[in-house]
């Protein structure tokens, strides 16, 4: 409203809700044509008065309804105390967890309930209910409030010497400039230490490295993997690492199946990365990295239960289904003179989703 | 009765000193020779017992399978061979109402058994005896007393990506899915550990040891029995029930609550 800020006269008008309907009939100033067809301010429906205002008996009971639930909130307070004592979480039986947290979380949730549930019935059936317009106030101040913020700025300045004393002030801003900079240092160093580049490219297979079962870390035989059979593999030694244990299997982890020979559609140039049936890939998607590892042993299919990407173990993992962009990389195996299964060289190209800085 | 002296008495009732091991020889030598006896009148009775089920159970089976597994269970286009399954397989398949298969579908599903159980050992002794195969296991196997903290691990690692990790079973490719596991029979469980049926991945003894399977079916046993901490599991299948659940009744809740809050008191 354009017409109605400057000067102290304008509090009377705000809260006044028949002058301010007035106003919508007139013209707004810069406005050149005033429209003839307006549809006019219809104003507020006739006030309808509760039952709890025309009725004392109503009233009364609305009272009592908002005290008993104020009441019932106390009981679920000290519910939930009782609870808590009375039913304490036992170490080694996992069942009083259940109990204790359903009887404290019922008795809080009374507690709560009761007051919200009490406070906003109250304001809603008892309080007072009569319908209101309250207008905005402008948002400029007046013309002396505005005139007596500059003045105290001034005085501020005149009174600690802030543009005087330059030095003091130079100085401050320097310290205030400073202040981030151990913030910079510490949290710098929340970064990989070193390149997490290369870290993608290789993993823990080495030549020779034989294959264990996860979690024990106990090698596999070639004789111990019967057709149709699935192996979660991690490397050997993994087991035992006393630091970045969890990486090193994020990056690892292969999964081990046995085809029926002739249902092996081998290239050329991969014909020996497998031992007689025997073949490994990673079970990280290249997706999004999640653990693919639902083999159907039939069909030969290697569902990722994320984003459902398939992949067909029968020829070399590629995508049949999904999103993923790359068959799962093959980890090539053979085994060693004591028959077990070892890994002819680390994967030879990363595992897992892309990155920017994936070349193949 | 006239009192007799003390010396001839002893005489009397004294007996020989070789008498007691001569006693005891010939205790020994009749028990052991009955016990003998009786158990090798039981062996041949053993054999002529299972040479009587293998029999029936080859009658069962060209009633009942060889329409699909062919009249030798030498396998048809229709059904695999059966020629070295095991008994455990048969008790698997038929033990838990998937054979005789009803229609072929992506999966056969779990009937109602067709056969009594004396019927399934007649069949599985039958299959048993064409080709070795894996055999029911020893009841300290499935009798799910193992480590269940071992099961649970070796369960998440091994078997909880298809069957879900509390086990209520999950969606796989093309119509397939691997069941919930709530209220199947140890030795079934077992079974499909070790036979890997369907397209269901083989776990032999060799993968997992008859102890780690025991363990497994100790910690689907203990989900089972015991109720989930966290409180209500709404079938434990994870985000969907949990998010419709939270999205129709949480935030339908919240939605009540506001309309509640703004409409004007009667």
């Amino acid at each position: 409203m354009a017409d109605a800020h400057d000067g102290p006269d304008n509090g009377e008008n705000a809260g006044t809700a028949v002058a301010r309907q007035d106003d919508h009939d007139a013209p707004a100033p810069a406005v050149a044509v005033v429209r003839a067809d307006r549809i006019p301010n219809p104003g507020f429906p006739p006030e309808r008065l509760r039952v709890t205002d025309l009725d004392p008996k109503k009233a009364k009971q609305a009272e009592r309804t908002i005290s008993v639930l104020f009441f019932l909130s106390v009981i679920g307070s000290v519910l939930a105390v009782a609870a808590y004592i009375l039913f304490p979480i036992e170490e080694g039986d996992p069942s009083t967890i259940r109990l204790n947290n359903m009887l404290i979380g019922v008795g809080i949730t009374l507690g709560l309930l009761g007051i919200g549930i009490g406070a906003v019935h109250w304001s809603k059936a008892l309080m007072h209910g009569h319908e209101e317009v309250e207008q905005r106030h402008p948002t400029r101040g007046s013309d002396e409030s505005r005139e007596r913020a500059v003045e105290i700025f001034r005085e501020a300045n005149a009174e600690s010497g802030f543009t005087r004393r330059s030095l003091v002030r130079n100085s401050l801003i320097g310290a205030l400039v400073a202040t981030p900079i151990p913030a910079i240092a510490l949290f710098r160093d929340l970064a990989p230490a070193e390149d997490p580049v290369a870290l993608l490219k290789q993993t823990m297979w080495e030549t020779g490295t034989r294959l264990a079962r996860d979690p024990s870390g106990t090698p596999i035989k070639a004789s111990e993997v019967t057709i149709g059979s699935a192996f979660h593999v991690i490397p050997e030694g993994l087991a035992e690492l006393e630091s970045h244990r969890l990486e090193e299997k994020a990056k690892a982890a292969v999964l081990l199946m046995r085809l029926p020979v002739d249902e092996l559609n081998e290239r050329e140039d991969r014909a020996d990365w497998s031992y007689d049936g025997i073949v490994a890939y990673s079970k990280i998607c290249t997706h999004v990295g999640c653990p693919v590892a639902l083999y159907e042993q039939q069909t030969h299919h290697l569902l990722c239960p994320c984003h459902q990407s398939q992949f067909d173990v029968a020829n070399h993992c590629e995508v049949i289904f999904g999103p993923a962009a790359r068959p799962l990389p093959q980890l090539p195996i053979t085994v060693d003179e004591e028959g077990y299964l070892v890994a002819k060289s680390d994967f030879t190209e990363p595992v897992g989703p892309s990155f920017w800085e994936r070349q193949l | 009765m006239a009192p007799t002296s003390p010396a001839s008495a002893r005489r009397a009732g004294r007996r020989s000193p070789l008498a007691t091991t001569a006693l005891l020889v010939v205790g020994l030598l009749a028990t052991g020779g009955a016990y003998a006896l009786a158990t090798t009148t039981a062996t041949a009775e053993t054999t002529a017992a299972s040479a009587q089920l293998i029999d029936e159970g080859g009658k069962l089976f060209a009633a009942n399978c060889a329409s699909c597994h062919g009249l030798d269970a030498e396998g048809t286009a229709a059904g695999p061979t059966l020629i070295g399954a095991g008994a455990l397989a048969v008790d698997f398949q038929v033990g838990t109402g998937r054979m005789p298969m009803a229609a072929s579908g992506p999966q056969a599903e779990v009937k109602p058994v067709q056969f009594t159980q004396e019927q399934i050992d007649a069949m599985a002794a039958w299959v048993a005896d064409l080709a070795p195969g894996p055999a029911v296991p020893a009841d300290r196997y499935i009798a799910g007393d193992g480590d269940a903290a071992i099961g649970a691990e070796l369960f998440r690692i091994n078997c909880a990506m298809c069957h879900n990790v509390a086990g209520a079973g999950g969606a796989l490719t093309e119509g397939k899915w691997a069941p919930g596991l709530a209220g199947v029979d140890p030795v079934h469980i077992y079974g499909a550990m070790v036979t890997g049926p369907q397209n269901m991945p083989v776990f032999s003894d060799l993968n997992l040891t008859p102890e780690e399977k025991n363990d497994i079916i100790t910690y689907l046993l203990y989900i089972e029995e015991n109720p989930s901490v966290g409180g209500w599991d709404l079938g434990s299948l994870g985000p969907v029930s949990e998010g419709l659940f939270i999205w129709i009744f949480g935030l339908g809740g919240l939605v009540a609550v506001t309309i509640w809050l703004t409409a004007k008191s009667n």
